[in-house]
Parts: C-alpha cells; structure tokens; sequence
C-alpha cells in the first residue's frame, strides 16, 4: 500500500492526515512535495496526522526530519498527532522522540500551536 | 533438524527492495517468531536491501543484489550481498550522536542493529556482504522500555 495524504485546516492549523507506508520511493516523495507545496502557500503550522501510517523505514524517518527542520527554518511549527506503536518505537529507538513534539489528542495539539 | 536455505538474484531496483522485504516477512512467518520479531525482521532486510541497491551497486542495472535465508533449526541466518564500492563498519556514523540526530540519512544499519540478534558486515571482491541473525526464542526488546 503507498502513502496517501490530504490536508484540511482547523483553527490556522494544517492537518496533513497520512495513511498507508513511508518509505523510499513514492511514500517519501509524497511526504515531501505535500511539505513544500504547505510551505509554498503560507501554511507553517503543520501537524502531521500518522494515526494510519502503517509502516515507516529509515528513509522516511529522515523525511520526517527533514520535513521538520524545513519547516523550523522558515520560521513555522511541525508536530506530531497519533502514532501508532510501531512508529513511536522506531522514533525512540532513533532518539527523535524527544526531537518531535509529539501529541495523541487532535484538539489539545491545535491548540498547542503557538497563537 | 536440516538446515533450509533459499536464495534469490534481484536486480538493483527499489522493487528487488520491496521483494526481498516481503520473501523476509514470508519466510520468519513460516518460523516460530513472534509477530513483533517478523516485523522486525522484514524491516532489518529492507534496509539492508536498500543499502546493497542505493549505496551499493547504485541502482547499475548491471549489478545485482543477492539475498539468501536460511532457517538453521536454531536461527534465521540471512545474507545481502551487493556488487557496489564496498561498506566499511568504521565509516557507519553513529546516529545518536548529538551532531547527527538531525541529518536525514544514516539509520539503516543502525536500526538493522537494534532488530536483529547479530550483525556482520564483510568486505567482498567487490561490493559487500551483511549477515543477520535471528535466534529463535530470543523476543527482542528493541524500543521497549527507551525514553
């Protein structure tokens, strides 16, 4: 199954909700066009919906950094919502848990969001 | 028990990847791993097959990737070899480090360490060749318990 990804706004936020595997190849130049296209339009509070990623590898764990430190460097916000168990060991497995604001309730992260 | 063994030829493509990931999940499947361990059995072989066609042979059609499972009756025993410019142990930066843990690259082999139960990494004429190893009844605890 390749990565799907569709965007909706709540309260100035851009939720990119994400389903399906991250990997090398199409998954992670998803990841990366939806970032830069958000971006290109303005858009740098980014949270990140992973609740239906299924399968993430190294390659796509540097996507979500690299999407990070993107987003950080042009002034903006990317968190995390809903990651699924496998996905949350791999990120402390690789020590990016602590990189990542990570949140599990879609309202609260919203409102985490710096106003 | 005899010891099993299969072997496959991939050419360097990102589907010989997917190929080998998936022959990996079928394989540990058929051995009594648990679950979590088949996950992350597959997901080891994955980035080493990303290693062997990316930064091994380089996507050349002209060289192949070789992958070989081997169920011993005690451990899965598998093998990646690829025809590329060789990997050196010494050369693999640690990417916990501090100065590291924002660069977008460099986690396969560390996360193929944290799966498996073993890993060995031989210099060949050319190219290169990573043995993992899975003992049976071993559960790994990989990420569990971490902060």
């Amino acid at each position: 199954m390749t990565m799907k990804a569709s965007s909706r706004r709540v309260d100035g936020v851009t939720i990119l909700d994400l389903s399906g595997r991250i990997t090398l190849g199409e998954g992670s130049v998803v990841l990366r066009d939806q970032i830069r296209d958000l971006l290109g339009k303005g858009e740098k509070k980014l949270l990140l919906n992973l609740g239906d990623v299924t399968y993430i590898d190294s390659s796509g764990i540097g996507e979500l950094v690299s999407a990070f430190t993107t987003v950080r460097n042009q002034g903006g916000e990317l968190k995390l919502l809903n990651l699924t168990k496998k996905v949350h060991d791999l990120l402390q497995i690789t020590k990016l848990y602590t990189v990542f604001d990570v949140k599990d309730d879609e309202a609260s992260a919203v409102k985490a969001f710096a106003r | 028990m005899t010891s099993e063994r299969v072997s496959y030829t991939l050419d360097s493509t990102l589907d010989s990847v997917n190929k080998a990931e998936l022959a990996a999940e079928q394989v540990a499947a058929k051995m009594p791993f648990e679950e979590e361990d088949c996950h992350r059995i597959a997901m080891a072989v994955r980035e080493a097959a990303v290693n062997a066609v990316l930064h091994g042979n380089a996507y050349d059609p002209k060289k192949k990737m070789t992958v070989s499972f081997e169920n011993t009756g005690e451990s899965l025993v598998i093998k990646i070899s690829d025809q590329g410019r060789g990997l050196r142990d010494e050369d693999i930066p640690d990417p916990l480090a501090e100065e590291n843990l924002l660069k977008q690259s460099g986690r396969g082999i560390f996360l193929i360490r944290s799966f498996m139960d073993e890993v060995r990494i031989r210099q060949l004429e050319p190219g290169t060749e990573i043995t993992l190893v899975k003992h049976i009844g071993q559960h790994s605890t990989a990420g569990e318990g971490t902060q």
